[in-house]
């Protein structure tokens, strides 16, 4: 029976499953005990047993509650093994408890937002939320998360064990806030989710699956809080965003491989179902009462969509959302866009004048689109010496080979 | 902490580039180099002789030997390096990720000793 074909059945099978319930098996079943690692040890066992053991007696009916009985026994077993006593007792009920309660619902209690909120706890560190995330609801390994996020693989395995020790050993609990911290602790899982978007993001050509592939995670992640929390505008405007910029992805390259700048985008070439569900999202959000900063980012690709199908952009329009963006975030990444977008309203001087300097922020200084900015404004008012410095020192900062070849055409072309 | 960039790449897909492709490639070093220098980064770096100008010397039993060739026959050669000092690993790894080598072949990343 288990010939070549069913072990490949089996591991579809085993993959389907895993996308769809890892996080939800994970939640489920450290939602009382707090220890992810256990839960995450337990669960792999049981997705080995499952890829040795589905091959001869066939794939069970319910996989999802195959997996959760082995995981939930290995669990108990390891807590036997680690504990005795009262502790061991203690944590043996509560595993006992849940199997009970697993078998004879029809569908697993979804603990997953429970989860999401653990890992952007406050007391867990802000640069390791987002792996945090990726593994803990998504089961990617360290290694994929470690690439995405530019650090050794060693070091994001080690942060990713630290901040699981910390929710356990500090109690941290898997729950949605109350409702008066509920605004604040979402705005931390939403940023985290953000950021393993932008992870993903940076690999335009989608040439390497990990770091590709993280765009999809992380919209994954947006919608599961959407629909968990419909009613959160934020939410729906973190999807949105995702959704807006995930449907030109394609367009940011021609045939040859090379970057092509937004305004020289193809249109065609953009997923319009995206597009229209990311303007469904951002009008329902708009009908919940209260804006935020991704309903006001998603507002910009909004403007940048319908201003690049119309063959204007509105621009007035674009530099109040960001006036409004940087009132709520003091971020320097939306002044440059902003200053970019004043350029052709208010000339290129007055535009310099509004890009913020490495001066007032130090991360200025290596952040290849300061620069990049910096460098177009200036070949805009002639000072080309200038000008050039500012392409060399983007060109040098630029990870992208396609982009940085863009950034070297443009300042061949100011050289002219 | 100094950190040693070093930049394999293979040598004969780099002498079949065209002159234009070529210069490109050396203006993104350049800017590379340039933005490593701004940022206080940069310790020192060079590019090295195609591997075929090695020697390796190694005395073994009191013997020298020299042998044609570089020490390691790979697909990709060490074509280059950068020393740099930067507070710790991950800002290294930001450095060599922005290397033009990243995307045409391999950096090695290595701290450098010092004694406990």
């Amino acid at each position: 029976m288990s010939d070549p074909d069913t072990i490949g059945q089996v591991r579809c099978a085993a993959d389907a499953v895993a996308r769809r319930s890892y996080g939800k098996l994970v939640a489920y079943l450290a939602v009382h005990t707090r220890d992810v690692s256990a839960a995450e040890d337990a669960l792999s066992e049981a997705f080995a047993a499952a890829l040795t053991g589905w091959p001869m007696q066939g794939i069970p009916a319910n996989p999802e509650a195959w997996l959760l009985t082995v995981a939930r026994r290995k669990a108990i077993d390891v807590a036997r093994r680690r504990h005795s006593g009262d502790v061991a007792n203690a944590q043996l009920q509560v595993l006992a408890e849940g199997t009970h309660a697993a078998l004879t619902e029809d569908a697993l209690p979804d603990h997953r937002l429970g989860l999401l909120f653990a890992c952007a706890h406050p007391a867990i560190d802000a640069g390791i939320r987002a792996p945090l995330m990726l593994q803990a609801v998504l089961g990617l390994d360290a290694k994929r998360i470690a690439s995405a996020f530019l650090l050794a693989p060693a070091t994001m395995g080690k942060r990713l064990v630290r901040a699981k020790d910390k929710i356990r050993e500090a109690g941290i609990p898997f729950r949605l806030p109350e409702r008066e911290e509920l605004p604040g602790r979402l705005e931390a899982v939403l940023d985290a989710i953000y950021v393993a978007f932008a992870e993903g993001w940076t690999d335009a050509d989608g040439t390497d699956v990990a770091r590709s592939d993280l765009t999809g995670e992380a919209i994954f992640l947006a919608r599961l809080v959407a629909e968990l929390l419909p009613h959160e505008a934020e939410a729906l405007g973190l999807l949105a965003l995702l959704l807006h910029a995930q449907a030109r992805r394609n367009a940011r390259r021609n045939a040859q491989g090379d970057y092509i700048p937004l305004a020289e985008q193809d249109s065609a070439q953009w997923d319009a179902s995206m597009i229209d569900e990311a303007e469904a999202l951002l009008l329902h959000a708009s009908t919940l009462g209260s804006i935020g900063r991704f309903q006001l980012e998603a507002a910009v690709q909004s403007a940048h969509v319908h201003g690049c199908r119309a063959g204007h952009v509105d621009l007035a329009a674009l530099v109040r959302l960001y006036d409004a963006l940087i009132l709520l975030t003091g971020s320097p990444v939306v002044a440059i866009n902003r200053a970019l977008a004043i350029a052709p309203l208010r000339g290129a001087d007055a535009a310099l004048e509004a890009l913020p300097s490495p001066a007032d922020d130090a991360r200025l200084a290596d952040y290849q689109p300061y620069w990049a900015a910096r460098a177009e404004l200036l070949a805009r008012m002639g000072a080309l010496v200038d000008a050039s410095h500012a392409y060399e020192l983007a060109i040098g900062l630029e990870r992208d080979p396609a982009v940085r070849r863009f950034l070297q055409q443009r300042r061949l072309e100011m050289d002219g | 902490m100094q950190y040693l960039l070093m930049l394999y790449a293979n040598e004969n897909g780099w002498s079949e580039l065209p002159q234009a492709e070529k210069s490109r490639w050396i203006a993104a070093y350049q800017a590379y180099t340039e933005a490593l220098t701004s940022a206080g980064a940069r310790v020192g770096s060079n590019r090295l002789s195609d591997s075929g100008t090695a020697t390796t010397v190694r005395v073994a039993d009191g013997k020298t030997q020299v042998l044609d060739g570089p020490y390691a026959d790979s697909k990709e050669q060490l074509g280059g390096y950068y020393l740099i000092d930067v507070p710790d690993l991950d800002a290294a790894i930001a450095w060599a990720a922005r290397c033009p080598a990243a995307s045409h072949g391999t950096i090695e990343v290595r701290p450098v000793w010092t004694p406990q």
